[in-house]
């Protein structure tokens, strides 16, 4: 089958590619991208919360033409939820339906592909059809269970004792995204390519409202894509993400109100915002008066 | 390419950057696929292949500059008037002509208004040739001649006349002031940056990439030294405390290995068993039961302490994010709990201000008095410290020759669960002067030198192995 991703030559396709899934990559996620495709190697995303890491998986596999395969992760996830599990209802059923069965042909039946549950490492591994493989919150699992994904990571096969090693039919591509909670483990990053994912740009920022808010004039995109940058500068628990800002908008938007100015910010400000003690520094920071009411009449 | 790239990797690796082997043949291989002729995919490449972590950037960026950085418009002493290769043509009406700094300046404004970078850096060429006087041969790293430039193009000035051409003249908000000073500043910023770029630049041509290199290296985060830290470096090392807090608060937390399981769960092993006819197919355990880690902080916030009590109080407020029973006190010469201002709600530039406030914390002179402030934790929170607590003091141990308080240190020790010394000074001088180091330290479970993020590091993977022994017994 031939996919998508081969006819790319360039990281600037990879870049139109992803824009026409609705993603608009920089020039340094589009090359990232390209490598990735081109050198066969997982993607490890990283970033803080909100600025689309999940959101490249998706448009990639848009892009691509492939299937989602995701696999989200959290704490206490093991080998039987992410990989494969065998099913031990139907093996149950299986020994009771045909009793005085000679053992060795019984076991070799039970132990195979009918029998096995397939989790999402197996299933993007054993897909016919290209996929695009979302380890999604990689932060979240222990230390040690990370070394589940290496083997999947380098080399795309699974080995499971009764079956043998499973190679990839076709080679997925694969995403992993972290918050940096904490530091994953040098092996795993070091079978990846690294791609730090910070807010976007001003001019980035602006460009993802106008798509993603189309109605939106771009002097005003400009101007809350400018005061958000701002307002990230303040140190808070939790920076407005990419996805409050366009909700930001919409909000303005909905409302009314059609410039950014001090009184709007200030009743907008919980859009924004989610902790109390964040708004009510950005507040104090930007001299604002959260209490007045600016709804137009 | 090969060879440039092994040198960088040499470089990256002598700044402290952990470069594997297979690391460096992705690289290698990546480039291959990589349009040399734009630099920044350049940089994306070898950053994605070569750097795994963000706090590794600063680093990396810096080295990169100078490994694959702009090739500078000038050469080294070049002069004004006479430069070669600095007259590309735009640089023409830059000012050449005119003469004065205050027409450099306004060419300054009109060309990062106008966002036009080749003019940039034509001008920032022109003003390095005149007022930089660099010298052939010269062992610097550059930061002297940038230090010239910039007193004679006048930054403030700069950023004064770039406020006044970026505001739109009607009146504004608060909101649109601020926008215009951050532009305005991102502008000045990028004409250092420039600066720098060129005089790194025409280093280069006069001693070589790796010199220049070694010259130009930033420390990396957790190489930074928390005592002396600049303003700039305590905001990275406070961006990179959080994961490592939440890494000490699970080790705290944590009594046995992963994957040990919690008692079997009869009731439910039954219940599941029904489905296949009462086999015990699928036995089922309870959760195992979650520690719930006592931490007791007692931080020195003395004067001799400030940069690295900012420190440790960061390092407070993220662990208490993450752990429900943190108790913190602060002392000099008094003792009080502190808990309340740096608690999950709060924030905590407003809880270093309360606590220098509120705090009851100074009783005599502002010198620290360990022996007193460990006496008054005795009588006052006697309740605070149980045996599931886990205590860390923080400090230097510098007690101004008055009384050292061992046995109230001792009941505090006895009744903890383990008990941790976070000195930020270095080894060698402890127990000197008034430093009473090893007096406290000989009953702590461990005392370790703490001065840079490695350091914490290494001591919150000590910490959990002791957490996970059992109380000893103390004689």
């Amino acid at each position: 089958m031939h996919a998508m991703e081969d006819n790319w030559t360039t990281p600037a396709q990879v870049r139109a590619a992803l824009e026409g899934a609705g993603y608009l990559a920089d020039d340094r996620i589009a090359q990232v991208v390209f490598l990735a495709v081109k050198l066969q190697k997982p993607i490890l995303a990283e970033g803080p919360a909100g600025v689309g890491k999940t959101a490249l998986a998706l448009a990639l596999a848009d892009a691509t033409g492939r299937r989602l395969v995701r696999l989200q992760c959290y704490e206490g996830l093991d080998e039987a939820k992410a990989l494969y599990e065998w099913d031990y209802h139907k093996q149950l059923l299986r020994l009771q339906s045909d009793e005085g069965v000679r053992w060795d042909e019984v076991e070799g039946d039970i132990f195979s592909e009918p029998f096995l549950l397939e989790r999402p490492l197996l299933e993007a591994i054993r897909s016919e059809d290209p996929v695009v493989l979302l380890i999604d919150e990689t932060d979240r699992i222990e230390v040690e269970t990370e070394a589940l994904l290496l083997e999947v990571l380098d080399s795309f096969q699974v080995t499971i004792p009764e079956l043998g090693t499973i190679r990839a039919v076709t080679r997925p591509i694969v995403v992993l995204t972290s918050n940096n909670t904490r530091e994953l483990s040098e092996a795993l990053k070091r079978r990846c390519l690294y791609l730090h994912i910070p807010y976007p740009t001003v001019e980035r920022e602006r460009a993802i409202l106008r798509s993603r808010v189309p109605e939106l004039p771009e002097q005003f995109a400009e101007k809350i894509a400018r005061t958000v940058a701002s307002i990230r500068q303040i140190p808070l628990r939790k920076a407005p993400s990419v996805s409050e800002t366009i909700d930001w908008a919409r909000t303005l938007l909905a409302l009314g109100i059609d410039e950014v100015s001090d009184a709007a910010v200030a009743s907008t400000l919980n859009v924004l915002l989610k902790h109390q003690t964040d708004i009510e520094r950005t507040a104090k920071e930007l001299s604002l008066d959260i209490d007045a009411d600016v709804r137009p009449e | 390419m090969i060879t440039a790239l092994a040198e960088f990797v040499h470089e990256l690796r002598a700044v402290g950057i952990p470069v594997s082997m297979v690391e460096a043949i992705d690289a290698a291989k990546a480039i291959e696929h990589t349009d040399l002729a734009s630099r920044e995919n350049l940089r994306a490449t070898l950053g994605a292949t070569l750097v795994k972590s963000p706090r590794h950037y600063g680093a990396f960026d810096r080295a990169f500059d100078v490994y694959f950085g702009l090739a500078p418009i000038g050469e080294l002493g070049s002069e004004d008037g006479g430069g070669p290769g600095a007259g590309d043509g735009t640089a023409e009406g830059g000012g050449r002509g005119g003469g004065g700094s205050g027409d450099l300046l306004d060419a300054f404004v009109e060309a990062l208004v106008s966002g036009d970078s080749g003019r940039v850096r034509s001008l920032i060429a022109l003003a390095v040739d005149r007022h930089a006087a660099m010298q052939p041969g010269r062992p610097v790293g550059g930061r002297y001649y940038a230090y010239r430039v910039l007193r004679r193009i006048d930054t403030d000035e700069l950023l004064a006349r770039l406020l006044a051409a970026l505001s739109s003249g009607s009146p504004s908000g608060e909101i649109d002031d601020r926008i215009d000073h951050e532009r305005a500043e991102a502008l000045v910023q990028q004409v250092r940056d420039r600066l720098e770029q060129e005089i790194t630049g025409r280093l280069i041509s006069d001693r070589g990439r790796s010199q220049v290199a070694g010259n130009r290296r930033l420390p990396l985060v957790e190489d930074i030294d928390l005592m002396h830290a600049t303003r700039v470096e305590i905001e990275e090392v406070e961006a990179a405390i959080k994961p490592l807090a939440r890494k000490l608060a699970t080790r705290l937390g944590q009594r046995r290995r992963h994957g040990a399981k919690g008692r079997l769960d009869v009731r439910r092993t039954i219940r599941r068993s029904l489905g296949h006819g009462g086999v015990l197919l699928d036995p089922r355990f309870r959760p195992p039961r979650k520690s719930k880690p006592e931490i007791v902080i007692l931080c020195d916030v003395s004067g001799s302490m400030a940069t690295f009590a900012r420190f440790t109080m960061q390092l407070t407020y993220a662990i208490a994010a993450e752990l429900s029973k943190v108790r913190v006190f602060a002392f000099i010469d008094g003792l009080d709990e502190v808990t309340e201002f740096f608690g999950p709600d709060t924030d905590f530039a407003d809880g270093l201000i309360r606590m220098s406030r509120e705090a009851d914390i100074v009783r005599r002179d502002g010198h620290s008095d360990y022996g007193s402030s460990f006496t008054e934790m005795c009588e006052k929170y006697s309740d605070a410290v149980t045996s599931r607590s886990t205590v860390i003091i923080t400090g230097d141990a510098r007690n101004n020759y008055r009384d050292v308080g061992l046995e109230a240190f001792a009941q505090i020790v006895d009744r903890a669960r383990s008990t941790f010394w976070l000195n930020p000074e270095p080894r060698r001088f402890w127990d000197t002067g008034d430093s009473v180091m090893s007096q406290y330290g000989s009953i702590c479970d461990t005392v370790d030198q703490v001065r840079s993020l490695r350091q914490l590091e290494a001591f919150v993977e000590r910490a959990a192995l002791r957490v996970g022994a059992r109380p000893r017994i103390v004689n």
